[in-house]
């Protein structure tokens, strides 16, 4: 009886293989944007990704291929296994055929395996790790918005040119702050800055004021925050607190949204450096766009829900141009035609899925300098994408050397 | 008069008149299981099974030994990080795999139960509580583990070198004997002497310990069973879902264990799996909905407390008016 | 000048014992309240870790919709969460009292999800900014460190707390009330004591604390949905090393292990975070009721 399972499984499975060889499968395109709707992250990205990715259909006018698309949405509230398990039954019972988004590292690098298994496509924007263009890479994953990498490089290349020679590092005490805290100390160290100490604090933690304290009497120049969420609103707000930044010191941020600097106010948040692939107010189009989402959200766009409404648009136009939503078909086309958009500036998407464009050093302005509400940054300086991101061979990618 | 948490096992079914009709009964259930991955979507299954082997495992100790455990995620964690880094780094088979995360499992018990089982009731579940925070921080902070990433893409290989497991079916059938196994092990632990002496010590254990049974080392050996059994569970999982998370750790997880068995029925054998397949079911429910998932989880758990401290097994049982063995 | 002190210089020792005393603050506050509510009820408090978060909730909705600032709310959060507890314990709590225990740990963790997942569907987790009251802004430089003024206030207020709690229990009429029907409910009952009520008020008077803490913490920490998910552990781990019995050894293992996890976090920062967990392990194997504990 076993047996006859077994066979009428393979039959199954070789049935949906075939309905995908051409044309648009199950007539409809159907777009899946997973990412953590109740969390940590869901300020980030959250319904508002969702909204980013409507946002690319509109304007392709809700059809591609002559077939309507449609946008499903989903939390995988931060778990690696509850993520993969809607990427699986997506995948295999709803007709996905892409899916967006997918902040946390963790739950991306899940997620990436089961698309390339089943050969669908992924659009990773806000994710971190820079793995996922590098040794975890795939023929079906694109990485859109930013990486550990170009945050690291942009920072850090760019505070020690403006002055900032001598850091300390404060770093979450696990393999995502460890991996920022090493590539950023290799380029302080490349551009002639040294790395005075560095102290390691446990996740989520709430209590900061000892580490910012072995920070201080450091005296190091730069305090770097190779850290996430929680812990880097909480190391910003103790470090005003201690009077940080008063006595001379500058923070850098190594991985901060608009939404957390929103959340902790300028009070706390002014003159912090970081780096970002999107700001709201850098020219009409940017401004534009972010005044139609801003009116579905009640919110600015952070640069994760941009890179969703990029990368999502990109991917239409590329089933657009193949006639059909076959993966590899839609993959090969994805990386022959040109990105350009409001988001992605000087844009190019590498063999191993990672898109490089230009990003953008801010400062994060003082409550006197800004005019209002979202009015967070100053764009110190634009970073040119090859500057910012690992390149191919940097990458470590297996399969596209 | 004072009804103590091990109310539940009042329920507990077993008389030998119905015993043809048990035979059929179970008969039915295994075809269900046989046949359920040609309707069910496998991977759900799958999960359910392996949380059901969890809440059975978590159930020996509440349900038999009147012992509530706050910490059984670091064992169904723990050994699900062992084994999916066997299986990945040093590349043994699965079922090698699966062997090693349950010994680990069987060792963390050892020494957890060996410091929690000095002191009783909420006490014991404080202590396995904090013990169980401490593997979640060696989780989150020793370099195999992979931190926040957990670890990723887990080969399911081929079991004995032979059978393929990246088939669903393949996978399911593997975990649907992992779990039956379990389950015919509890089942034997509770009818037998051992089984007996637990439930002595549930009910009266200074009357226990005067009758001659040391019960400390009764008490131990059933949380090293229970411990293993928890993390052969985990172990599957990672196996199921090739991966290997905090998520398995946390004090979250330890809860929801404590839920499902709740809501099944404590101290039935069938109560604690009938509770995993509702809240699994759920969860999944819940995911695609606007309801906050703990907020609703939260809920049952005080409903529960508060008017339904049987289970649904337990209460149907109490029902059926069958008088416990 | 000093030498230094296991290769640490002397200033960031003092500097670090300081910062574990604050932390101590909130261990002693929260473990103290667990301790009078366990005392009088038999009830570990799960929720106490939500509690805590709702007294900084409602300081900050105090602040953000009704304009009220810091001052009234260290208050009025405290009687506003006291309440809550209140009604908590009259409408769901007092069913459990007849049970084993373990139910009443079962039930205040439903009641803890509940409370955290409602604050994390309508604020999400990222926190909410509280700012600290004018009057303690800025700080003292003490030589060996920066201490700003409201760190300091945290730990004179949670001492005066502490030490007024303990003299009420231990040292007037209605402490003496309390701890006679810990002892004896049904005898104290017949004396003409109203039992329940004390019951009650008690467990209002626990969470308040909780609150309290919670009003403490909010212009350190961001006002965030799971700011007590974790500490509630830790502050069990208190609990358990210091032994249920004594109202002095609850704030006394609350500021202690404060301490030495900031100890810790100079001398080996990665353990900090378990450093309590294996105080707990090491009490629990020489002295399986705790510090100050008696067996039950």
């Amino acid at each position: 009886m076993i047996a006859r399972l077994l066979a009428g499984a393979a039959l199954v499975a070789l049935g949906t293989g075939m309905a995908h060889a051409q044309g648009i499968s199950g007539d409809v395109v159907r777009i899946g944007v997973l990412n953590d709707r109740s969390g940590l992250y869901a300020d980030l990205g959250g319904e508002g990704s969702a909204v980013a990715a409507r946002m690319a259909a509109e304007e392709m006018g809700g059809k591609v291929a002559g077939k309507p698309i449609e946008v499903i949405v989903a939390d995988h509230q931060n778990k690696a296994d509850i993520g993969s398990n809607i990427a699986r039954q997506w995948i295999d019972r709803d007709g996905v055929d892409v899916i967006a988004d997918v902040p946390n590292s963790g739950v991306a690098l899940a997620v990436q395996e089961i698309v390339r298994e089943k050969n669908r496509i992924f659009l990773i924007s806000g994710a971190a790790t820079a793995a996922l263009t590098g040794k975890s890479c795939s023929p079906n994953g694109f990485h859109w918005a930013y990486d550990t990498t170009a945050l690291a490089r942009g920072t850090g290349n760019a505070m020690v040119k403006e002055g900032g020679q001598s850091w300390f590092f404060l770093t979450a005490d696990y393999a995502f702050g460890h991996q920022l805290e090493s590539d950023t100390a290799a380029v302080v160290k490349a551009n002639g800055g040294q790395v005075t100490g560095t102290v390691r604090h446990p996740l989520n933690t709430q209590d900061f004021s000892s580490f910012l304290l072995q920070a201080q009497s450091s005296g190091a120049k730069v305090i770097g925050l190779a850290n996430a969420g929680g812990d880097t609103i909480n190391s910003i707000k103790q470090a005003a607190e201690f009077g940080i930044t008063q006595s001379g010191q500058q923070l850098a941020g190594l991985l901060l949204f608009i939404t957390d600097v929103h959340a902790l106010g300028l009070a706390s948040a002014q003159d912090l450096m970081l780096t970002t692939g999107f700001y709201w107010d850098m020219d009409d189009q940017t401004r534009a766009w972010s005044e139609s989402f801003e009116a579905k959200t009640g919110t600015k766009p952070t640069m994760v829900q941009a890179g969703v409404y990029s990368a999502v648009r990109h991917y239409l136009k590329a089933v657009e141009a193949a006639g059909t939503d076959e993966a590899g078909a839609v993959a090969r086309q994805m990386r022959e035609l040109p990105v350009s958009d409001m988001f992605a500036r000087n844009a190019k998407l590498l063999p191993n899925g990672r898109l490089i464009h230009d990003m953008y050093l801010a400062r994060v302005k003082t409550p006197a300098e800004s005019k209002g509400a979202w009015d967070y940054y100053e764009i110190v300086r634009t970073i040119p994408g090859e500057e910012a991101y690992a390149s191919l061979a940097e990458s470590g990618c297996p399969t596209a050397n | 008069m004072v009804t103590d948490i091990r109310d539940g096992g009042r329920g507990a079914v077993g008389t030998a008149g119905t015993s043809w009709l048990r035979l059929v009964a179970g008969a039915v259930l295994l075809l269900v299981l046989l046949t359920a991955p040609l309707v069910l979507y496998p991977i759900f299954l799958m999960k359910v099974l392996c949380f059901a082997l969890f809440a059975c495992a978590f159930n020996l100790l509440i349900g038999y030994v009147g012992l509530l455990s706050f910490g059984h995620a670091a064992f169904f964690g723990g050994a699900a990080y062992v084994s999916a880094h066997a299986i990945k780094v040093w590349g043994v088979t699965p079922e090698i795999g699966i062997l090693l995360g349950t010994a680990t499992a069987a060792v963390m018990g050892g020494v957890f139960g060996w410091i929690a089982i000095r002191r009783q009731g909420i006490y014991f579940a404080m202590i396995t509580l904090a013990l169980a925070q401490m593997i979640y921080f060696l989780a989150l902070q020793l370099p195999f583990t992979g931190g926040e990433d957990g670890i990723q893409a887990v080969p399911r290989g081929h079991l004995f070198g032979l059978i393929n497991l990246n088939n669903s079916l393949a996978m399911y059938y593997t975990v649907l004997v992992i779990f039956l196994f379990g389950f015919a092990v509890i089942r034997r632990a509770v009818h037998s002497p051992f089984g007996q002496v637990l439930k002595a010590i549930r009910e009266n254990e200074p009357r226990a310990v005067s009758l001659g049974y040391r019960t400390d080392q009764y008490k131990l050996v059933a949380f090293v069973l229970s411990a293993t059994l928890a993390g052969l569970a985990g172990a599957t999982k990672a196996l199921v879902f090739q991966l290997a998370s905090l998520t398995d750790v946390t004090w979250q997880m330890s809860g929801e264990v404590v839920l499902m068995t709740l809501l099944g029925g404590m101290g039935t054998l069938f109560g604690p799996a009938v509770g995993a397949a509702l809240v699994v079911t759920l969860q999944n429910y819940l995911a695609a909905t606007q309801l906050p998932v703990t907020v609703v989880i939260g809920a049952i758990f005080v409903i529960c407390v508060l008017v339904f401290r049987r289970g649904i097994v337990g209460e149907i049982a109490h029902r059926l008016g069958v008088r416990k063995a | 000048m000093f030498a230094e002190i296991f290769g640490i210089p002397p200033q960031a020792l003092f500097g670090q014992l300081l910062l574990g005393l604050i932390n101590g603050s909130f261990y002693a506050l929260l473990s103290l309240g667990l301790a009078v509510i366990f005392g009088m009820l038999n009830v570990i408090n799960f929720a106490h870790g939500a509690l805590y978060m709702l007294g900084a909730f409602v300081a900050w909705l105090l602040l953000n919709r009704l304009g009220i600032g810091y001052w009234p709310a260290l208050l009025l959060a405290p009687l506003i969460v006291g309440a809550i507890g209140i009604v908590l314990e009259k409408a769901l709590l007092r069913w459990l009292y007849k049970l084993d225990h373990l139910y009443g740990l079962l039930l205040t963790f439903g009641l803890a999800l509940i409370i955290e997942g409602m604050f994390r569907h309508w604020y999400g987790v990222s926190g909410m900014p509280y700012p600290i009251p004018p009057a303690l802004q800025g700080g003292q430089n003490l030589g060996f460190m920066f201490l700003p003024n409201y760190r300091a206030w945290v730990v004179v207020a949670s001492l005066a707390v502490c030490l007024a709690t303990w003299y009420a229990i231990e040292r007037t009429r209605l402490g003496a009330y309390l701890r006679a029907a810990t002892e004896n409910p049904v005898l104290v009952q017949a004396f003409g004591i109203n039992v329940p009520l004390m019951i009650t008020l008690t467990y209002g008077f626990g969470v308040a604390l909780a609150g309290f803490a919670g009003v403490l913490a909010a212009p350190i920490y961001s006002v965030n949905p799971l700011m007590g998910a974790n500490l509630i552990i830790v502050v069990f781990a208190v609990v358990v090393i210091g032994g249920m019995g004594s109202i002095l050894g609850a704030i006394v293992t609350g500021f202690g292990l404060g301490l030495l996890e900031g100890l810790t976090k100079v001398f080996y920062p990665e353990a900090s975070n378990i450093v309590i967990f294996v105080v707990m392990i090491v009490v629990l194997l020489i002295k399986p009721a705790g510090l100050f504990g008696r067996e039950r």
